[in-house]
């Protein structure tokens, strides 16, 4: 990756917090060597206390390097005035905005602050670039409302509309789908990636929702546990190991089949599950959260048959000696706990 | 999503509220014209409106209550109640606290302070018959010694702002600072003697008429730049209403935002206590009433709004204050907190939750 075409790149850059009093600097991660390419979605994830924001902080110039440097466009980052940075690289962050009496128009609107003159007023192009945000963030039906009243999604979306508004060639955003429910999260997910694609831009943002980021990287980068961080694309961080050592804890282990996290131990017998795809998807969860660990090969002495027929489902338990037939997992569990 | 958009009509624009203007303007102008005509004499409308376009009212005496006294008084409320509400405003949204007031900073307590060391220290100087004696003198020395003690706060304050880069720090140690300057003036009053004290204690329940015509044009001027920064710095304060990391990532530059704010506030703090003594609550509770009487928190539309509705507040406190119909005048700061009290406790119950609205 060239350092050149990069929007935003790191050198060896070390984060964390300078020395205070007697003590000493608190280094978070080190010797950071990362390239935010435009037009690309990339997920940075990590541990809790790994420092995702610090880092997404460090490269907006939010934040001191402790060593190292930021590069932007290829040029050192604090050669920049805090004026023209904004110009190139605008950040959503997770402070939380408490004011009221302003609407979602004239907040999207602050995203032009870089480009108005010293009262802020808005130009006919400022205009038409706060619609434009506006419209791809999908906040049209309540551009008028008191920020205050804002959902946490709304919110959300409308705090990307004014870094869409500032019109730069870098996102960064820290946390943006952190307390939101399911749907709001593939829909933040979703706009971000079509802005990606549409207009270019390089999207950084952190989370710690790893199947969601597993789904929607172009671009993982992973911060370890000892303040190293690795980059890749997810499916290669994910054959080659790498995203298992990054998290596994003894209590849970990450499943490579499935690219999720397992919860349980199994303690209990074998199974031989086989069927059809979508009850076998279920069942196999259902087995695994009873402590059963499910085999695709044929030998166990168990052997469980899932089967759909139009909007009907059957699940078979055969032993050696007997077959029964149930019509629910509620029923096929009970016949394995009498077991 | 996007097939559904619908058009973004002009409406949603920051609107500057011509109607909300208006009226503030026509009830400034009213309660001006009340203010006038209100007090221990009384004088005819006629003849006040007839001073006020340059000709002579029928009474020589009216002539001279009027622009000797009641102009220069009611100037002064307009003068200071805008003031300090700007003042005020600035504060809350630095701070981004809703409890913010000019008085945070400790510079009020600093004007206190060079006051008590000029009543206090003084000794038979200074004293209320020595004041009468050398009328202009004195009261130059109180201003001075007002404006030096708020202007040493403010330095402290500007020297500790560009260590302490974390705002919520900045506001406990501008209190600490004022709670300090307030311990030494009760130190240095107890051991005064009971008439020193006086003096300084009529000093501390602030009043209005104390400046004359020809020192009014230094208030104005104070008024006018400390004012004229404020509006100049319209959309940093807009930017740090989202928090400073916000703003700094919009390219607002906090750090020398903040030293203008200080600047802004110190000088229209400090020039108004030093010539009117600590006026208190304008500062906290205009800001919120203008809130919530034009709706918005855009910083281009709230500082003149604020600007009109502190004098606003300020006149009509002044009316009250001078008790139509009697001989009698009350302290100003005390009517300012009775009236001031109920309205933001109304406005607060109101909108139900002032910390989200601010």
């Amino acid at each position: 990756m060239s350092k050149q075409s990069s929007i935003i790149s790191t050198n060896e850059l070390d984060i964390g917090f300078p020395p205070k009093g007697r003590k000493s600097a608190t280094v978070v991660a080190s010797d950071i060597n990362v390239a935010l390419q435009g037009g690309q979605v990339v997920c940075l994830l990590g541990p809790n206390g790994s420092g995702k924001s610090t880092l997404i902080r460090t490269l907006a110039g939010l934040h001191y390097p402790l060593d190292g440097e930021v590069l932007l466009n290829g040029k050192q980052l604090n050669k920049f005035g805090v004026k023209t940075i904004a110009q190139k690289v605008s950040t959503v962050l997770t402070d939380r905005i408490t004011i009221g009496n302003i609407s979602v128009y004239e907040l999207v609107a602050f995203g032009r602050s870089p480009y108005t003159g010293w009262f802020g007023s808005l130009n006919k192009k400022d205009e038409e670039i706060v619609e434009w945000a506006i419209a791809s963030a999908g906040i049209e039906q309540f551009v008028d409302r008191d920020v205050l009243h804002l959902s946490d999604g709304e919110r959300q979306k409308v705090m990307i509309a004014r870094a869409l508004a500032q019109d730069t060639s870098a996102v960064l955003l820290d946390e943006p789908t952190a307390h939101l429910d399911l749907p709001n999260r593939v829909e933040i997910i979703r706009l971000l990636r079509k802005l990606a694609h549409h207009t270019k831009k390089g999207i950084l943002l952190s989370t710690h929702e790893l199947d969601l980021a597993l789904k929607a990287a172009d671009t993982l980068w992973l911060i370890s546990r000892d303040g190293k961080v690795i980059t890749g694309t997810p499916e290669d961080l994910v054959l080659d190991g790498t995203f298992e050592a990054v998290f596994e804890k003894d209590s849970f282990d990450f499943d490579r089949s499935t690219g999720s996290f397992t919860l349980h131990n199994p303690d209990k017998e074998p199974i031989y599950l086989t069927g059809d795809a979508v009850p076998v998807f279920w069942t196999r969860r259902a087995l695994e959260r009873e402590g059963y660990e499910v085999v695709e090969k044929n030998g166990t002495s168990l052997k469980v048959e899932a089967h759909s027929k139009q909007e009907t489902f059957l699940w078979k338990i055969i032993s050696e000696k007997e077959e029964h037939s149930y019509s629910s997992i509620k029923d096929l569990l009970g016949a394995l706990r009498k077991n | 999503m996007a097939n559904e958009r619908t058009d973004i009509t002009p409406r949603h624009k920051t609107g500057i509220r011509p109607l909300y203007f208006g009226l503030l303007i026509i009830g400034l102008i009213g309660l001006l014209l009340l203010n006038l005509a209100l007090g221990s004499v009384d004088i005819p409308l006629s003849d006040i409106v007839q001073i006020l376009i340059g000709g002579e009212a029928t009474s020589e005496a009216w002539n001279k209550i009027i622009v000797n006294i009641r102009i220069p008084r009611a100037v002064t409320a307009v003068l200071a109640g805008s003031a300090l509400s700007v003042g005020g405003l600035l504060m809350q949204t630095l701070f981004r606290n809703p409890l913010a007031g000019p008085s945070v900073l400790g510079i009020t307590a600093g004007a206190s302070l060079g006051v008590a060391i000029v009543m206090l220290a003084g000794g038979t100087i200074t004293s209320i018959f020595a004041i009468q004696q050398l009328s202009a003198f004195g009261s130059w020395m109180i201003v001075i010694a007002a404006s030096l003690g708020a202007a040493g706060v403010l330095l402290l304050i500007l020297l500790i702002s560009i260590k302490v880069r974390d705002n919520v720090t900045l506001l406990i140690i501008g209190l600490m600072i004022g709670n300090l300057t307030i311990a030494l003036v009760s130190i240095w009053q107890y051991f005064s003697r009971p008439e020193q004290i006086q003096d300084y204690l009529i000093w501390t329940f602030g009043s209005l008429g104390g400046v004359p015509l020809d020192q009014l044009w230094i208030l104005a001027v104070i008024t006018l730049i400390g004012g004229g920064i404020a509006m100049a710095l319209s959309k940093p304060l807009n930017g740090l209403l989202l928090g400073e990391n916000y703003a700094r990532s919009m390219g607002l530059s906090v750090f020398s935002s903040r030293i203008w704010i200080i600047v802004s506030t110190s000088l229209l703090a400090g020039g108004i206590t030093a010539f009117c003594g600590p006026i208190g609550f304008v500062g906290i509770a205009v800001p919120h009433l203008t809130r919530s009487l034009m709706g918005t928190n855009d910083h281009r539309v709230l500082i003149p709004a604020t600007l009109l509705m502190g004098a606003i507040l300020l006149l009509a406190c002044d009316i009250v204050a001078q008790v139509p119909g009697s001989t009698t005048t009350l302290p100003i700061s005390a009517v300012t907190s009775m009236v001031g009290s109920p309205v933001v406790i109304w406005v607060i119950i109101q909108r139900k939750n002032l910390q989200a609205s601010f």
